[in-house]
């Protein structure tokens, strides 16, 4: 049984590692003690459990989308419900895990990137929580594009920055909350969103988020009495898929294909598909990890499009690009028209609007479904909710 | 060795001076006009030249090498571009040492021997990552070594004793002390950081220490010679070029001139 670690560098494989400036390396040094030391700690564990279940709401469902699976007339679909935690998307697992790390070191300031809005409302709202002084870095053209996830950091009593370098979106965000860490790295902690970045963030992302599997392994074991034949969950750094997949890598049985944005096209700035060789795809170093990224033959990091602020990055979570190597998961793409259909289709058929980035993985599930066989089950990451896409869907809808 | 920055500091011990390292952006305004500035800078009296590999991610840098690194990338640049004008700078009979700063993408993409090959052939001194950490930098370290490049490491405020020695040990060179926690970017004063991290650092290794981040003004490099063996002036200089030109498409033409009166001024007069 392989328990998928790093090695003490960081490195799954080739991938991962720590590219920092060296400014950054003790407060890494200093993070990775602090998170070694709670990771089998009792008293940590039980205190993220508490607040995962009495302050998010968790177990979250494992629902049974009866009529989508009939419609499709294939495999059984199973949605697992992170849209119905706490602040609505899977974003909140993290913010807990990292908020009571963070108050473990004594950090009294913290800081965190945005794409959609998602993991800046989580940490926004455990800042809140707990009292803490919260600056959240997001692009501006994400500002624009999911405004309502401002005014709610807003009203959770954070600082919005707007960030207006590169294309504006979250790899810009990312690198203005890393120069912030590097400036004020006494007082700050860096609550990073996703399973990305320098050692130890990739993995204690992973570890947070892998409640996602652990309970959707123990719930369709209990209402299917066996493991299903896949895995569906949709990939911007990686954090909701790892999540989801990681309690079932020693499943041999079971399938998991991780879904990218194929945004608009196939050239190198209209997508966010980083394993696509052909769309400009190559090994990488990029704040912080080694791992696969869209980038130009000098090196210089591409531009990336997807109608899915959280999907909209140039590189990928160094464990994926680990796994995508020996074979573990599959990466499929769905693009911003597939996303756009299966928003709709989930929402008329299930009575569940899916955020954007879940949109991806269920656009793809609507292709491989058909193709399988009523005895079979496929669970999705349904990783949020809608609600804040809403405005820029009936844009779209309507044409403008 | 033969390598142009130990004879550099040598001969700076020898005449009792400490050394100035300015920091240019390179293909800021553009790559013609990099070469004239590092010829001009080398006449002014420049110990080593830094030159900047532009990258679109720059996390270590503040708001004036990263607008800078924004006005280079505008026209398609490249590492190999790069050597091509320190190639042509030697060729023209410049020995000042050359050193590049870059982030690790750009140099990975390039290929880390093939960098190292080209980078001698061109006549370049040493490097310097931003983003490569001891840790990470064994391979890349022997091979400049076998091309005797120096691999310039940077040591900070915020670096452990433990870590101080691991960087040492990895040196070449020269070591980079950062003056204080943070991004590259002007400030009047130096950190009080600064000085206590270089009497660490000597406690570690006999190469020179060069300063650098926040100096910016002729006081500052006298100050910092007092305790450092060279200092880094980099953000007032590239603000300077972007002020004298605001558009890169349109550069004056005293402007490589006043550039160099501009780094001459930073340097103390003897």
């Amino acid at each position: 049984m392989n328990n998928f670690q790093p090695d003490e560098r960081g490195y799954w494989g080739e991938f991962g590692g720590r590219f920092v400036p060296e400014t950054l390396m003790s407060p890494l040094e200093e993070l990775t003690t602090a998170y070694f030391a709670v990771r089998d700690d009792r008293d940590f564990q039980a205190e993220f459990l508490h607040l995962l279940q009495d302050f998010s709401g968790r177990p979250t469902p494992l629902f049974h989308a009866k009529r989508l699976s009939e419609t499709l007339g294939g495999a059984q679909i199973y949605l697992k419900r992170e849209d119905l935690g706490h602040t609505g998307s899977h974003k909140i697992n993290n913010a807990i895990g990292q908020i009571l790390l963070a108050r473990r070191m004594g950090k009294k300031r913290i800081i965190a990137e945005t794409g959609a809005g998602q993991h800046g409302v989580a940490t926004a709202t455990v800042c809140a929580l707990f009292g803490l002084e919260c600056v959240v870095y997001m692009g501006t053209e994400d500002m624009r594009r999911q405004a309502l996830n401002v005014f709610r950091m807003q009203l959770l009593g954070a600082e919005v920055r707007g960030v207006d370098s590169g294309a504006k979106t979250l790899k810009d965000a990312i690198n203005e909350a890393l120069r912030d860490w590097v400036t004020n790295v006494d007082s700050t902690y860096y609550l990073l969103g996703s399973a990305l970045g320098p050692h130890p963030y990739p993995l204690m992302v992973r570890d947070f988020q892998s409640i996602i599997g652990r309970e959707a392994r123990q719930q369709i074991l209990e209402k299917e009495g066996r493991l299903p034949e896949m895995l569906v969950a949709c990939v911007g750094g990686g954090s909701n898929a790892i999540g989801l997949f990681h309690p079932f890598l020693n499943d041999e049985s079971v399938r998991m294909i991780g879904v990218e944005a194929g945004g608009k096209g196939n050239n190198l700035g209209e997508h966010a598909a980083r394993f696509n060789k052909a769309g400009g795809g190559k090994i990488g170093v990029l704040q912080g990890t080694k791992s696969w990224l869209l980038q130009d033959e000098n090196g210089q990091i591409a531009l990336t499009h997807s109608i899915s602020a959280g999907l909209d990055y140039a590189s990928v979570g160094p464990e994926h690009a680990f796994l995508q190597s020996i074979g573990r998961i599959e990466y499929a793409l769905a693009d911003d028209v597939e996303a756009l259909a299966a928003f709709q289709t989930l929402s008329k058929t299930e009575g569940i609007i899916p955020a954007l980035e879940s949109s991806h993985a269920i656009a793809h599930v609507l292709k491989i479904a058909p193709e399988m066989s009523p005895a079979q089950t496929i669970i999705v990451n349904l990783s949020g909710r809608g609600d804040k896409d809403v405005n820029q869907v009936q844009e779209m809808l309507a044409g403008k | 060795m033969e390598n142009r920055i130990n004879k550099k500091f040598i001969q700076l011990k020898a005449e009792n001076r400490g050394g100035f390292i300015p920091f240019i952006v390179a293909g800021d305004p553009n790559l013609e006009t990099t070469e004239d500035l590092i010829l001009e800078l080398a006449e002014k009296g420049a110990s080593v030249i830094e030159l900047g590999v532009p990258f679109s991610d720059p996390v270590a840098d503040g708001v004036t090498i990263q607008a800078s690194a924004e006005r280079a990338l505008q026209n398609p640049i490249s590492v190999k571009g790069i050597l091509e004008i320190v190639a042509s700078v030697r060729k023209k009979g410049c020995e000042t040492p050359v050193i590049l700063f870059s982030y690790f993408n750009p140099i990975l993409q390039f290929g880390l021997e093939n960098f190292a090959e080209k980078a001698k052939d061109a006549g370049v001194d040493g490097i310097l990552v931003t983003d490569l950490v001891p840790e990470e930098a064994a391979e890349f370290r022997s091979i400049l070594a076998e091309n005797d490049l120096a691999l310039i490491m940077l040591a900070a405020p915020t670096s452990s004793d433990e870590r101080l020695a691991k960087i040492c040990a990895h040196a070449s060179g020269f070591v980079y002390a950062v003056s204080r926690a943070g991004v590259t970017g002007a400030r009047n004063e130096t950190s009080s950081d600064a000085e206590n991290l270089v009497q660490r650092l000597r406690n570690h290794t006999n190469l020179p220490i060069a300063l650098g981040f926040g100096i910016s003004t002729s006081a500052q490099v006298t100050e910092t010679w007092k305790y450092a063996d060279a200092a880094v002036v980099g953000s007032a200089i590239v603000a300077e070029m972007m002020r004298l030109s605001p558009d890169i498409k349109e550069v004056p033409g005293d402007f490589v001139e006043r550039i160099g009166e501009f780094a001459g001024n930073l340097l103390p007069k003897a």
